[in-house]
C-alpha cells in the first residue's frame, strides 16, 4: 500500500487538533465558573465557596496544563506538515496567531500562576482579578483562534497576488463573515462543558458522599450556568452559526443538513441514514417539509442549494459531515433536558436527593466535550477540499519536503504520547476528586 | 530604519526573551537530574513552578510572530526540520506535564519518573535549540524554490552540535544562577559551585564555537567588524561575563542573574548580526537564502502586527514584572506548592 502524504498530514493534524482541543473548552467554562464561585466566596466570605474554588482550581490547573502541553504542537505544525498552505497564507494567518500569545495567552497563563500560587500571598481582591484575567485572557485567545479559522471558511480582506493571499483589511479579515458567530457559538459550547465538568465531578462525590457543602454549592452554579448556556448554544448561536453557513458555504449548508437536491421548500431532516456512493441519497429520512428553507432563509418558498448543484470533486465527505453535525444538535439538545431537569429540582429543593440524577450527570461530564469535537469535525470536514475556501485545496498545501513516512511516525509518536496523557488525565482526576472526599480541599478549609 | 528590519529585530527580541526565561527553566530542569533529595526536587519545580507557563508563552509568541513577519521561514525552517522538531515537541509536552503530574501520587516510583521526564524535557530542548541554530548559523540546503533538500541526519553535524551543547552549557550556568536567588544555604553554595563550573565550560566553548565558525559560517565575519552594533554588543557581553562572578563572590544573585540574562542577549544579538539581513541562508548557493526582504509579509501585515506588538508586549512586560515581584525570594515549600 503507498502511503498519501496528504491524508496522512490530515490524519496527524485531525488527531492532534482533536486532542488540543478537548481541553480548551473546559478550562474556558472551568475558568469563568471559578469566577462567579472565587467570586461569591470573596464577596460573601462564605467558606464553601472558598473551598469550592479550592477544589476546582486543581481541576483547572491540570486541565489548563494538558491544553499548553498541547498546544504547543498546534502552532508549528502549520509549518512542519502544511508548508504550502503557512506561505500561502502567512500574510493574514499568522497575525491572529501571533495577536494571541500576545493578548491573550501571556495573560492567561502569566495570571493562572498567580491565581493557582497566590492565594495566600494576595489580597483577596487581587486573586479574584488573577482569575478573572485567567478567564478574560482564555476568552480573547478563544477569540483570535477563531479568527484564523473563521478566515479559513469565509476568507475577506485580501487579495490574491504573487502567488499567495495578501491583507488589503485587516478589520475585514479579523471580523470576516463567520467569525463573531463561531466565536460566540463556541463560548457558549466552552461553559456549557466546563459547567458539565463542574456537575459531574460535584455529582460523583455527593453519589460517594452526601454531606459535602462544597460540592452542592459547585453543582447549584454549575446547573444554572449550564441551561442558561445551552439554551443559548440553541438559539441564537447555533442558529444563527447555521443560517451564516447557509449564506457562505453552501457546499457545507448541504452536506451537514443532507439536501442533495437544490429545491424550494426545502425541507429540514430530522432523521436519515447517509447513502455516499454515487449518487448519493438520504435512505429511511423523516422530514418536515419547507421548513430548512424557512430556517435558513425565513422564507418557506426560499432555495436552498443542494449538493447536487455543486461540482463533483468540490463537495465535502459526506457521511462524516452529516452524521457529526446532526449527533452534535442531538447533544445540545440533551444538555437543555439535563440541566433544565436539575434548574427544576433546584426549584423544587430536591436536587440533592435524587442518585439518579447524580448518576446522570456523571456519564454526561464528557459529552459537551465530544459535542465541541462532533462540531469541529463538521465544520472543518465540511469545509473539504478546500483548505482556503474556494481558494486553496488541501491537497495543495502539504509540506513538500516532508515524507509519508515522517509523517506516519509522528503520528505513532503522538499517538502514544497522547494516549498515555489521556490516561493520567482521567486517572488524576479520579484520584483528585476521591482524595478531596477524605479530607483534601474540605480539610483545608476548615483548618 | 525600514519594517522589515524591525521585525527582524523583533522576532529577535521575542527569541531572546524566551531564551532568557524559559533558558532559566532549562537550566533547573537539568539540574533537577543531579538534585539529591526530595526537599530539594520540590525547591526546583516550586523555584519554577508560578511562572514558568508566562515563559513557554514567548516561544509560542516568537512562533507567532514568525508566522506573520516572516511566513517563508516559518513554512520552510519547520518543515525542513521534521523530525528534530517533533522530538522537540515532544520533549516540551513532557516537561509541561511533569510538573502538575508528579505531586499528585505520593509514590517513589511514579515521582522518579516525572523527574525523569522533566528532567530529559528541559535537556533535550536545551541542546536542540542549539543544534537548529547552529544549522541555520551554518546555511541550510534550500532549493531555488526555497525547498529545503536535506536530511535529519544531516541536521547533526559537528558544528551544530558545537553549538547545542554551548546552549546547554550556557542554560545550565543561566538555571544555576537563577537557583542562588531561590535557596539558601548549603543548597545555594552547590548552585553557585555549579554556576562557577557551567561559567569556565561556557567560555572555552564558546571561543571553540566562535573559532569553528570562522571555517564553518565566515560569511558572519563579512563587514560586522564595522559595524558599531556589533562593538557594543561585544564589549557588553565581555562585561556581562567578567561580572557574573564577581557579583556571585559577592552574593548579589540578582545582579548575577541580569549579566546572564544580559550575556544571553548579547550572544544572539552577535549572531544576528552576523546574519542580517539573512535568515535562513541557502548552503547551496547564497542566492537562494531567505532573507528579511524575500522572505517577509507584506508591509501591511507588517503595520498591523507592529501595532499589536506595540499595544500588547508593554501590558505583557508591566504584569510579567508585577508576578516575578510577587513571587521573588527564597522559594517556600507550603500545602499549595507542588
Amino acid at each position: 500500500m503507498d502511503l498519501d502524504p496528504v491524508v496522512l498530514s490530515r490524519i496527524q493534524f485531525a488527531m492532534t487538533i482533536g486532542f488540543h482541543f478537548i481541553f480548551p473548552p473546559v478550562s474556558i467554562g472551568l475558568a469563568w465558573l471559578l469566577v462567579i464561585i472565587e467570586g461569591i466566596g470573596w464577596k460573601t466570605g462564605n467558606e464553601t465557596y472558598i473551598g469550592a474554588g479550592k477544589f476546582f482550581s486543581k481541576v483547572l490547573a491540570l486541565t489548563f496544563a494538558m491544553g499548553v502541553a498541547t498546544g504547543i504542537v498546534m502552532e508549528f505544525q502549520f509549518g512542519t506538515n502544511w508548508a504550502e498552505y503557512s506561505k500561502f497564507v502567512g500574510d493574514i494567518f499568522g497575525a491572529p496567531l501571533a495577536a494571541e500569545g500576545i493578548f491573550a495567552f501571556f495573560m492567561e497563563s502569566a495570571f493562572l500562576g498567580l491565581y493557582l500560587f497566590g492565594r495566600k500571598r494576595l489580597s483577596k481582591g487581587i486573586h479574584w482579578f488573577s482569575i478573572l484575567m485567567v478567564a478574560v485572557g482564555a476568552t480573547i485567545s478563544a477569540f483570535w483562534i477563531l479568527v484564523a479559522n473563521s478566515w479559513q471558511q469565509t476568507p475577506a480582506g485580501y487579495v490574491l497576488q504573487n502567488g499567495r493571499a495578501e491583507l488589503t483589511s485587516f478589520y475585514e479579515a479579523v471580523f470576516n463573515p463567520s467569525t463573531l458567530i463561531r466565536f460566540f457559538h463556541t463560548m457558549t459550547a466552552s461553559v456549557i462543558s466546563g459547567a458539565f465538568f463542574l456537575a459531574g465531578i460535584s455529582a460523583y462525590l455527593l453519589h460517594k458522599k452526601k454531606e459535602l457543602p462544597f460540592a452542592r454549592k459547585a453543582l447549584k452554579v454549575a446547573i444554572i450556568a449550564g441551561l442558561i448556556f445551552s439554551l443559548l448554544a440553541v438559539f441564537p448561536t447555533g442558529h444563527e452559526h447555521a443560517r451564516q453557513v447557509a449564506r457562505t458555504q453552501p457546499e457545507k449548508f448541504a452536506a451537514i443538513e443532507g439536501l442533495y437536491s437544490g429545491q424550494r421548500q426545502a425541507p429540514l431532516l430530522l432523521f436519515g441514514f447517509v447513502n455516499a456512493a454515487p449518487p448519493p441519497e438520504m435512505q429511511a429520512a423523516v422530514e418536515i417539509p419547507g421548513l430548512l428553507s424557512w430556517m435558513a432563509f425565513g422564507d418557506i418558498d426560499a432555495h436552498v442549494q443542494g449538493i447536487d448543484e455543486f461540482p463533483a470533486d468540490e463537495i465535502p465527505p459526506l457521511w462524516l459531515t452529516f452524521v457529526s453535525f446532526h449527533n452534535m444538535v442531538i447533544l445540545g439538545l440533551f444538555f437543555i433536558g439535563v440541566t433544565g431537569l436539575g434548574v427544576f429540582f433546584l426549584y423544587r429543593k430536591r436536587l440533592y436527593d435524587k442518585k439518579w440524577y447524580y448518576k446522570l450527570l456523571i456519564v454526561s461530564l464528557p459529552l459537551p466535550v465530544v459535542a465541541c469535537q462532533f462540531g469541529w469535525v463538521a465544520a472543518e470536514v465540511g469545509r473539504q477540499p478546500w483548505v482556503v475556501y474556494r481558494m486553496l485545496k488541501t491537497a495543495d498545501a502539504i509540506s513538500l519536503t516532508v515524507s509519508a513516512g515522517e509523517i506516519l511516525f509522528s503520528i505513532i509518536l503522538f499517538g502514544l504520547v497522547y494516549l498515555m496523557l489521556f490516561i493520567l488525565y482521567v486517572f488524576l482526576l479520579v484520584r483528585e476528586a476521591n482524595h478531596s472526599l477524605h479530607g483534601g480541599a474540605v480539610k483545608e478549609v476548615t483548618a | 530604519m525600514d519594517l522589515n528590519t524591525v521585525w527582524f529585530l523583533l522576532v529577535g527580541v521575542l527569541i531572546i526573551g524566551y531564551a532568557i526565561l524559559d533558558g532559566f527553566d532549562f537550566g533547573v530542569g537539568i539540574l533537577h537530574l543531579f538534585a539529591r533529595d526530595e526537599k530539594e526536587r520540590r525547591i526546583n519545580l516550586n523555584a519554577i513552578g508560578p511562572v514558568w507557563d508566562g515563559n513557554e508563552v514567548w516561544l509560542l509568541t516568537a512562533g507567532g510572530a514568525l508566522f506573520a513577519a516572516f511566513p517563508f521561514v516559518y513554512a520552510t525552517v519547520f518543515s525542513g526540520f521534521y523530525l528534530a522538531l517533533m522530538l522537540l515537541l515532544v520533549a516540551l509536552i513532557f516537561r509541561a506535564v511533569s510538573l502538575e503530574f508528579r505531586g499528585k501520587v505520593d509514590s517513589p516510583g511514579w515521582k522518579k519518573f516525572w523527574d525523569w521526564s522533566f528532567g530529559l524535557g528541559s535537556l533535550l530542548p536545551a541542546i536542540l535549540f542549539g543544534v537548529a541554530v547552529g544549522n541555520i548559523l551554518r546555511g541550510i540546503p534550500i532549493d531555488s524554490n526555497g525547498i529545503f533538500t536535506g536530511s535529519f541526519i544531516g541536521l547533526l553535524n559537528p558544528y551544530a552540535i558545537l553549538i547545542g551543547v554551548l546552549s546547554m552549557v550556557m542554560f545550565l550556568m543561566h538555571g544555576a544562577i537563577y537557583m542562588t536567588m531561590k535557596t539558601d544555604g548549603e543548597l545555594r553554595d552547590r548552585m553557585i559551585r555549579w554556576a562557577s563550573t557551567m561559567w569556565m565550560m561556557m567560555i572555552a566553548v564558546y571561543i571553540a564555537a566562535t573559532v569553528a565558525s570562522i571555517f564553518t559560517a565566515a560569511y558572519l565575519f563579512d563587514g560586522v567588524l564595522d559595524n558599531p552594533v556589533f562593538w557594543i554588543l561585544f564589549l557588553l557581553l565581555l562585561g556581562a561575563i567578567v561580572y557574573i562572578p564577581l557579583s556571585l563572590k559577592a552574593g548579589r544573585y540578582g545582579r548575577s542573574f541580569l549579566s546572564s540574562s544580559v550575556m544571553i542577549a548579547c550572544m544572539i544579538g552577535l549572531a544576528a548580526v552576523g546574519m542580517f539581513p539573512a535568515l535562513v541562508p541557502s548552503s547551496i548557493n547564497a542566492a537562494y537564502s531567505l532573507t528579511i526582504y524575500n522572505a517577509s509579509s507584506t508591509s501591511r501585515t507588517l503595520t498591523v502586527m507592529l501595532i499589536i506588538a506595540g499595544i500588547g508586549m508593554p501590558l505583557v512586560i508591566i504584569y510579567s514584572a508585577y508576578i516575578y515581584r510577587v513571587f521573588r525570594g527564597t522559594t517556600v515549600i507550603g500545602e499549595e506548592s507542588y
